[in-house]
């Protein structure tokens, strides 16, 4: 079961990592991730929690810049690994993996658990695969790395993982090079690379946006073989609520750096409680109506993030902006609010407003 | 000697001028240098210590002698080498009939005999030299020197079409005709068909003159006037290894890199009056960074320039400085000079031509070509000191040092009304552009012509084309080049060596041509026919003085200095003397180092 | 394919040098290769021995020719050899043009290739650490001393170089010296050319490979190197240097086949008797026949140097290799 913990916004983090509450498989708690820049800090993430239970699958979606990958990236402790120069990630919160706090951890302990306890899937296999080395070469430096095993044991371990992810005549295609491999192979070596490991976590960060529509299905049926296989915890970050729809057990869903809206999939599709979460579900193409007529995209572009909008950060693109009174949603940031059972949102709009919207005005256009 | 040794190194290095601040402050901040590299050789002789006379006279044997240059030989050969530093130099493994002596001044120009034992019999009224070879004369191979292989080394220089670059004066005096075609191309079982040479048997030779020349000896002294032994000529590569007749040989050579000699075992210290032969090994190293190589030299790594054409800008600055006691300061034998050639108007009018020579600023001209030191006293005439004949600047018609190397503007601007142009008139500098002293010295003429009206432009032509440039009449005239800038040595220090190819009529020519001024005076001309037969050397010493007044009071002339340069010589040199055999340079046959 | 067009080029520019630049010039080859003298039959002797009055396309045939079965030149008597290969005759020196690029080529082929080992070591390295403390101190004033090293002129750096370390310090007896004749005195004679040509180069290879390591470590193939768990020698040394090697080589490829053609500037302050050196005198003297030869060899060492390129590009690059 996947427990999604209530806001612990409390600012700053706690001097002594405690101990994770729930003793969930991760705990992600208060997490930020901020980047200075000539601009000023740009706030990625802003204080995100969650937690997520092995076997489970958590979806994590929003717009490019929502801090999605960010988030991945900075339970990966990838902001802090290739960080060079002078300007560095400033990230805080509390990261627990396995009852273990990750970002108080020494980074080279951190990295010996990524790509053994936690593994990631990129985006585009084309430019997250090295082209100058060849697939089979790149699995087993991953699967050396984290075991003393010799060239040839490794050899034989990713024609294995490569057979497993279905790719055919997999002791030839091991000696083949990225750029000699489809779009929909590409992924599948590269699944078969994260998951060399058997890693407990994978984070598959838009696992099928590169890909043909088609082969994307295919990607995600893998995925979800796969982790029934595993039983690995699944992080799946995601624009298209399509993707979630098929995989994810429960969805997050992050505007501006932070949550606006979580719970589990059928509560998110059927009885969302967030304006923004509306919009995506609007945008969202459906194989069975007519597209062009459906789709409904949330007007205007993401905030900022380094002048993130006053009040609720969504105000401005918000068509029901105006319905509460004070002008509460442009100086007041909402709290993440219980809606129902283990559904949480953040908006000023009252329930039955919001209901009243979802099943009169939004749920019918859908 | 041509205008060839004045192929000069020094291309003009950017970065040169920038450095040379450098440069000294380093070897201030330094300090050490006294203590430490100069220390090789002791002290110095002092400043000019060499100029004119002898310098750490010696007679000790032993030692390598370490020349450095930018330039290598034009050619090792006897008979292709132009370039007097070659001669100079090929007095190492060359021997001549008569030679000049070695001794310092204008005694090194007076002849000696050197193969022969004394110098020519003179008969049949200047028509017949004859002389008698000495004994024990050698080859590096032991063999005798005879009197034909004299007439054989002679010989080549009809081979032009083989063996280019080298004097040809014997070739035109001895066979004006052409009738003989060298060597080579000779039909006579030994080689020596040549007629005006006669060898009745090995050791007298005799020359036959269809007409008389009193710089005939002066010419056999030149070393294109060396014997070679037939069975040693390798014709057009003889100049890679030129097979020895004095007392050095090659050991090796590596041309633009390197050259070793090393004794002649065979060369007979008895035999050979004027060559002390003191080092017992020469060795020469070509550089292609002349401040480089004057740096080394100030070091002390080398002895002296092989070049002997004086030290660079930066060197001199800084050996002027810290070893002033290093370095002499003789006359080259040059004349730096504007000539007016007279087939470009206005300058067929002497008055145009004398107003140029009026207004200019000789001072700033001085300056321009180096100073007072450096580029050598202002020149008044066209007969260089070295010259018999010359007065120097005793002799000074357009009261030039009177006035202190002032314009005398006044009379620039009477001689331009005399002229016919009042307001003055436009005309073009011709200078090369690869002497930035030259272009110095362009403009320094070009400033002080604008302020009497008369308008230069400069033409900086391609300098390694004179000959088909400056050297082609109808050229000079098609580009307007009223005024060309120049500068002219001896061959040998006589009027005729010299002044012939400048002045006299019969010398204009199409191409190669050198009388730029374009003078065919009469009066000049018969001075140097009287010149070519006049065998008294007080006579000729009158001749000359006399045409350098024709020359100068026909106006083709304006002279910048009598140059000067700035030598340097090491303090391991011995027997150290500047001559003027070689116009100011050291005597390379009698130099030596102390260990 | 690219060798065959760089052979035509190299003959056409062979024509051009050799027979339309004199044209051009309206002087009288013969004249150019006989120097100063203006005498009549020099210029005649030159004429007959290169055949000159013959048709220009003779005579390109006859120079590559030459190349490949030798040549004889006479002329009033005089015959000159001038054996397989043979790239010509230079009538001011009298040698033929091949044993002079035979002797000369292995001095610049050591100035370049030390001064390579060096440029290769010290400015990648920099550029590396450059790029890896990007905006710190390091970074700029590393940057700053590459700008310096690019910018200044070589002759100037070399003056600068002796000036300082054999005129002032005394520490270095700079001047060639043949290795034969004394290894030390060699080294000692080919160390401050090698670091002042390696000065230049290294500026500038510190400055590519910053710029292209910084855009290799945006590449999301590191951040998968990084997922993966690879340490960070690892990722940098491995990972993002294959990358980054790849330009470098290119360049390195280039400039030693530019080098081999002459590092005039550097052979003539330092009076190396390299190509360079060789080449500046014979342009200095008009010595036709030297430039000829040098051209030919430098052509044929950027050609040489682009195969080579091309073979490492593929063994580097992979997806080279398909086409």
């Amino acid at each position: 079961m996947t427990e999604l913990s209530t806001s612990g916004a409390a600012p700053g983090e706690p001097a002594v990592p405690a101990s994770p509450a729930t003793g969930a498989f991760l705990d992600v708690r208060d997490l930020k991730v901020h980047f200075p820049t000539d601009d000023g800090l740009v706030k990625s993430v802003d204080g995100l929690s969650f937690t997520l239970e092995k076997g489970r699958t958590l979806g994590i979606v929003g717009e490019s810049g929502s801090g999605k990958s960010v988030t991945s990236l900075g339970i990966m402790g990838l902001h802090t690994a290739g960080q060079y120069g002078r300007r560095k990630a400033q990230i805080s919160g509390e990261i627990w993996l396995n009852g273990r706090e990750l970002l108080s951890s020494d980074p080279d302990e951190v990295r010996k658990l990524r790509g053994r306890d936690m593994a990631m899937i990129f985006q585009d296999p084309l430019s997250a695969l090295h082209p100058y080395y060849t697939i089979g070469k790149q699995i087993v430096e991953a699967y050396r790395v984290h075991h003393a095993v010799d060239r040839k044991k490794a050899r034989t371990r990713a024609i294995e993982m490569l057979d497993r992810v279905g790719i055919p005549q997999p002791d030839k295609r091991v000696d083949s090079y990225p750029h000699e491999f489809s779009g929909g192979m590409r992924q599948r070596a590269m699944i078969a690379m994260s998951l060399v490991n058997n890693p407990q976590l994978l984070i598959a960060d838009e696992p099928t946006t590169a890909l043909d529509v088609t082969v994307q299905a295919q990607i995600l049926d893998l995925i979800r073989d796969l982790q029934t296989e595993f039983g690995s915890a699944v992080i799946v970050i995601t624009h298209d609520l399509g993707v979630v729809a098929e995989l994810a057990d429960d969805i997050l869903v992050m505007y501006g750096g932070r949550c606006v809206e979580r719970g589990p999939a059928e509560k998110v599709f059927y009885e969302p409680r967030h304006p923004y979460t509306w919009g995506l579900l609007g945008s969202m193409p459906r194989l069975d109506r007519d597209q062009t007529e459906r789709l409904i995209p949330v007007k205007g572009s993401p905030p900022s993030l380094i002048n993130v909008p006053s009040g609720c950060a969504f105000n401005p693109r918000c068509p029901y902006a105006d319905l509460p009174k004070d002008d509460v949603t442009r100086t007041v940031r909402p709290e993440l609010l219980e809606v129902g059972s283990r559904h949480s949102a953040a908006c000023h709009l009252s329930r039955e407003q919001r209901e009243r919207i979802w099943t009169e005005e939004i749920a019918p256009k859908l | 000697m041509t205008t060839r040794r004045n192929a000069r190194r020094k291309q003009a290095v950017a970065a040169a001028a920038v450095v040379a601040a450098l440069l000294s402050t380093a070897a201030c901040g330094g300090g050490e240098d006294s203590g430490g590299k100069k220390g090789k050789g002791g002290a110095a002789a002092g400043f000019d210590a060499a100029n004119n006379k002898v310098a750490n006279p010696s007679a000790k044997k032993g030692g390598t002698l370490k020349f450095a240059g930018a330039q290598d030989a034009d050619s090792w050969d006897t008979t292709r080498g132009y370039y007097g530093f070659v001669w100079n130099f090929m007095r190492y493994y060359s021997r001549q009939l008569v030679t000049g002596k070695t001794e310092p001044g204008k005694t090194g120009a007076e002849l000696t005999p050197d193969l022969a034992t004394e110098r020519a019999k003179i008969t049949d009224d200047g028509r017949t030299y004859t002389y008698t070879l000495r004994d024990g004369i050698t080859w590096e191979d032991g063999k005798p020197i005879t009197s034909q292989d004299i007439k054989y080394g002679i010989e080549r220089q009809w081979a032009q079409d083989v063996l280019s670059g080298g004097p040809v004066y014997l070739r035109d005096i001895l066979d004006p005709k052409g009738e003989y075609k060298g060597p080579y191309k000779d039909t006579s079982k030994d080689k020596l068909g040549l007629k005006a040479i006669e060898t009745p048997d090995e050791k007298t030779i005799i020359f036959k003159l269809p007409k008389a020349n009193s710089d005939f000896e002066e010419i056999l002294a030149l070393t294109s006037s060396s014997p070679v032994r037939q069975d040693k000529d390798t014709k057009s590569k003889y100049g890679l290894k030129p097979f020895s007749s004095g007392p050095y040989k090659f050991q090796s050579y590596s041309p633009n890199k390197s050259l070793v000699l090393v004794r002649n075992e065979n060369w007979k210290q008895s035999s050979d009056p004027v060559r002390k032969a003191l080092p017992d090994k020469i060795t020469v190293n070509l550089f292609s960074n002349a401040d480089d190589m004057d740096n080394k030299l100030l070091a002390g790594d080398y002895d002296l320039d092989i070049n002997q054409t004086g030290l660079s800008p930066q060197g001199r600055t800084k050996a002027l400085k810290e070893h002033k006691d290093n370095l002499d300061n003789p006359v080259s034998g040059y004349i730096r000079y504007a000539v007016f050639p007279q087939n470009v108007a206005p300058f067929d009018n002497i008055d145009c031509r004398k107003a140029v020579i009026y207004g200019a600023d000789h001072k700033s001209l001085q300056t321009a070509r180096g100073g007072p030191i450096a580029g050598g006293d202002i020149g008044t005439n066209m007969l260089p000191p070295s010259v018999p004949g010359s007065e120097g600047q005793k002799y000074d018609p357009y009261g030039t040092t009177a006035n202190d190397g002032a314009p005398d503007t006044a009379k620039a601007k009477a001689a331009l009304k005399a002229c016919g142009k009042p307001n003055g008139f436009t005309t073009t500098i011709a200078v090369r552009n690869n002497k930035p002293v030259e272009v110095a010295t362009a403009e320094s003429l070009q400033a002080s012509l604008g302020k009497i009206g008369i308008k230069a432009e400069i033409d900086q032509y391609d300098g390694s084309q004179t000959t088909g440039i400056i050297g082609n009449p109808s050229v000079v005239k098609k580009k307007n080049y009223g005024i060309i800038i120049m500068g002219w040595g001896p061959d040998f220090p006589s009027v005729q060596g010299y002044g012939a190819p400048l002045w006299d009529s019969s010398y204009i020519l199409e191409s190669g041509n050198n009388n730029f001024a374009m003078i065919k005076d009469k009066a000049i001309d018969a001075n140097f026919d009287k010149f070519s037969v006049e065998l008294d050397r007080e006579k000729k010493k009158a001749i000359a003085t006399e045409i350098n007044h024709q020359v100068m009071e026909g106006a083709y002339y304006l002279p910048f200095v009598f140059e000067k340069f700035i030598n340097w010589r090491s303090a391991r040199l011995t027997n150290v003397y500047s001559t003027d055999a070689y116009s100011g340079m050291y005597d390379f046959a009698s130099l030596g180092v102390v260990k | 394919m690219a060798v065959a067009v760089m052979l035509v080029v190299i003959v056409v520019v062979v024509f051009c040098i050799f027979f339309l630049i004199p044209q051009w010039t309206g002087v009288d080859p013969a004249t150019m290769y006989v120097g100063k003298t203006s005498d009549a039959a020099a210029v005649e002797g030159i004429r007959q021995k290169l055949a000159l009055d013959e048709p220009i396309l003779i005579q390109v045939f006859e120079f590559f020719k030459g190349i490949f079965v030798g040549r004889t030149y006479a002329a009033g008597g005089d015959v000159t050899n001038c054996a397989m290969p043979c790239f010509g005759y230079s009538f001011r020196s009298e040698q033929a043009i091949w044993p002079v690029l035979t002797d000369r080529l292995p001095v610049t082929m050591v100035l370049a290739l030390g001064a390579a080992a060096l440029w290769l070591l010290f400015g990648v390295a920099a550029g590396v650490l450059s790029a890896l403390k990007r905006g710190t101190l390091w970074d700029r004033s590393a940057m700053v001393v590459a700008l310096a090293g690019v910018s200044l002129p070589i002759f100037f750096t070399a003056m600068v170089s002796l000036a300082v370390f054999d005129y002032g310090l005394g520490w270095i007896d700079s001047g060639f010296v043949p290795f034969g004749d004394s290894p030390g005195a060699w080294f000692q004679g080919m160390l401050l050319p090698w670091v002042t040509l390696a000065f230049l180069y290294a500026a500038m290879y510190a400055r590519i490979t910053r710029a292209t390591m910084l855009e290799v470590m945006g590449e999301d193939y590191i951040r998968t190197a990084r997922a993966k768990g690879l340490s960070e020698p690892v990722v940098i040394g491995k990972h993002a240097m294959r990358s980054t090697m790849t330009p470098i080589l290119t360049m390195l490829g280039m400039d030693l086949g530019a080098l081999i053609g002459g590092a005039i500037l550097t052979e003539t302050a330092f009076s190396l008797p390299g190509l360079g050196q060789a080449v500046l005198k014979a342009i200095n003297e008009r010595d036709l026949p030297v430039i000829l030869g040098v051209v030919l060899i430098t052509s044929l060492a950027v050609i040489i140097a682009n195969l080579v390129v091309d073979i490492l590009y593929a063994v580097i690059d992979p997806r080279v290799r398909l086409s």
